[in-house]
């Protein structure tokens, strides 16, 4: 017998619905457990104290039969997305003392939703990391060994849903931050089509590329989570309609296209064998295997990291000191600018407005930034091709299961956890991570995931595959 | 090959201090991403004429006020670290000496 804390977004609305749970009972088997666990874990900078009025209100639609899934249903939100009155700091020292002034797009429609808010988790600063080891208060740890990151950056999220802390949670994906933390704690990651879900009230890193999703216990829940948070919004420009890209038939029979010229190095033998056999088993169940190629995606983490460091050294210019945020004070108006940044960023947020700037400079523009654009288009349209023969492409999530703290310390070795992640930032694509069978490390059973991509507004086909792979693993 | 010099210019530009403790690393760690980035050099793109344009469509809004005046004035001046009522205060840009 589970308990409410462990159960999923569906079991915990049957078991509201079936007068077996109520909805203050769930919130206190959540709260009790991320307050117990938190101090190891860090999985949350900031647990919230019940919302009595919201927990009240949550309970009567229950009690009146309201349709909706996830009302009284605890959800975690990581740093970035924006609660009104509530402290967003992204992780950073910069905006540790910031109050949202409204509530993010995601954040009003689970609210009307009548889901409730457990707390703000733990990530990298500003997004950027893949592993929490960038957070400016302290990194989270992976539940199935806390000697071990739980990925990032959205990592205080995915560690509390596997934890157990909360029964589903929001992060948004960059480069890789929902589906790579995803993988290494052993729960699943969607990534949504560049547009589904809107970005307002989500403190931005890279605009071209950021989206939030959904980090779940089940591909059913990350189904629910998405479809409540997606759709058009006037506050973000960039959201698309329904029906803006050709429909995807979701049949019984997923192809699934495998780039093997791209899986032959850099990939931990025993992932490769359990990928290998997840894709055999999906055969088995009725499901094709094509090959593909891809030649440019060899090049897309070099061009992700021009790309992402020139938005990100855009988005984080606003952060000055004069407005809001940290703001340390000197002689001139210019030593506040500069003081109030140094003090308030930290090293990869510096390293990274330093590249962005590199990049982005006269001389280095055409060699760097027009060059990696020209390779991202290169990449959709290889992608669009493959997409002719294949409903889905198949990576393994990550190369590894989920690393010691401090053995990235070189940031090139951390930029390669999301070597197969970033290609859907890039094209916009969605995609999402499914655990897999776990592998030892070290005496300790360690989650990994299988990644499948997908055509733009075809989460559908995900769902149906994310689920076909939780039935054969 | 970057120097510690290029990459106190580039701190100059985005506003921020390395610290003499740090630039070593920093430009070592520097060099590495590039060599790594680097690798876009090798890759031939070619050009493509008839390449698709994503379809256009307008995502503006219509003209009008997006919201009453003032509605967020003072949630947004709390933020303000120094204010004068509902003014932020900054410091002179111009010097008179």
């Amino acid at each position: 017998m589970k308990t409410p804390n462990e159960m999923t977004i569906v079991e915990a609305a049957r078991a509201l619905r079936a007068r077996a749970l109520t909805v203050r009972e769930l919130w206190d088997a959540c709260a009790a457990a991320a307050h117990a666990k938190n101090p190891e874990l860090r999985a949350f900078l900031e647990i919230f104290d019940a919302d009595d009025a919201a927990i009240t209100t949550a309970q009567k639609r229950i009690d009146a039969g309201d349709p909706s899934l996830l009302c009284g249903i605890p959800l975690a939100l990581k740093d970035n997305i924006l609660t009104e009155g509530k402290t967003a700091s992204a992780g950073s020292k910069m905006l540790e003392n910031y109050h949202a002034t409204y509530d993010a797009t995601v954040v009003k429609k689970l609210r009307n939703a009548g889901a409730l808010f457990l707390g703000r988790t733990n990530m990298d600063e500003f997004a950027m990391g893949s592993s929490t080891e960038h957070s400016a208060f302290g990194a989270a740890k992976n539940p199935h060994d806390i000697s071990r990151v739980p990925g990032g950056s959205s990592g205080g999220s995915a560690a509390a849903v596997a934890a157990n802390l909360s029964i589903a949670a929001l992060g948004s994906d960059t480069g890789g931050s929902v589906r790579q933390p995803a993988a290494h704690t052993g729960i699943v990651g969607l990534k949504p089509t560049y547009g589904a879900v809107s970005r307002s009230g989500l403190i931005a890193m890279g605009s071209s590329l950021d989206q939030i999703g959904p980090l779940t216990k089940s591909v059913e829940d990350a189904h629910l989570l998405y479809e409540a948070v997606r759709g058009i919004d006037p506050l973000d420009s960039t959201t698309i309609p329904d029906g803006l890209y050709p429909p995807r038939d979701v049949s019984q029979n997923v192809r699934i296209g495998v780039p093997r010229h791209l899986l032959h190095d850099g990939i931990d033998a025993d992932i490769l064998i359990a990928f290998n056999a997840a894709l055999a088993a999906l055969a088995s169940a009725g499901h094709t295997l094509v090959d593909v190629e891809l030649p440019t995606s060899a090049y897309a983490l070099a061009a992700y990291y021009v790309i992402m460091p020139a938005e990100v050294s855009t988005n984080l210019a606003r952060l000055d000191g004069i407005r809001y945020g940290h703001a340390a004070r000197g002689e001139t108006l210019l030593e506040d600018y500069v003081r109030s940044r140094t003090e308030g960023f930290g090293e990869e947020a510096r390293r990274r407005v330093l590249l962005g700037t590199f990049v982005l400079s006269s001389g280095y523009i055409d060699a760097y930034y027009r060059k990696a654009d020209a390779a991202r288009a290169v990449l959709r349209r290889e992608y669009g091709a493959a997409f002719a023969k294949a409903d889905v492409i198949a990576f393994p999530t990550t190369p590894s299961p989920a690393f010691r703290f401090g053995e990235k310390s070189d940031p090139v070795s951390m930029y390669l956890e999301d070597i197969f992640t970033v290609t859907a930032n890039l094209t916009g694509m969605p995609a999402i991570s499914v655990p897999l069978q776990t592998v030892l490390r070290d005496g300790k059973q360690l989650p990994i995931g299988i990644h499948f991509t997908a055509p733009h507004q075809a989460e559908g086909v995900l769902f149906a595959l994310g689920g076909a792979v939780e039935k054969v693993r | 090959m970057t120097t510690a010099e290029d990459v106190q210019k580039l701190a100059a530009l985005a506003r921020i201090t390395v610290a003499d403790a740090e630039l070593a690393a920093f430009t070592r760690e520097f060099d590495a991403i590039l060599a790594y980035v680097g690798q876009l050099e090798k890759l031939d793109i070619p050009s493509s004429p008839g390449e698709e344009k994503p379809p256009l469509r307008n995502v503006v809004r219509a003209d009008g006020e997006p919201h009453a005046s003032g509605v967020y004035t003072k949630k947004l001046a709390e933020q303000f670290p120094a204010r004068e009522g509902d003014a932020l205060s900054v410091k002179q840009i111009i010097q008179h000496d």
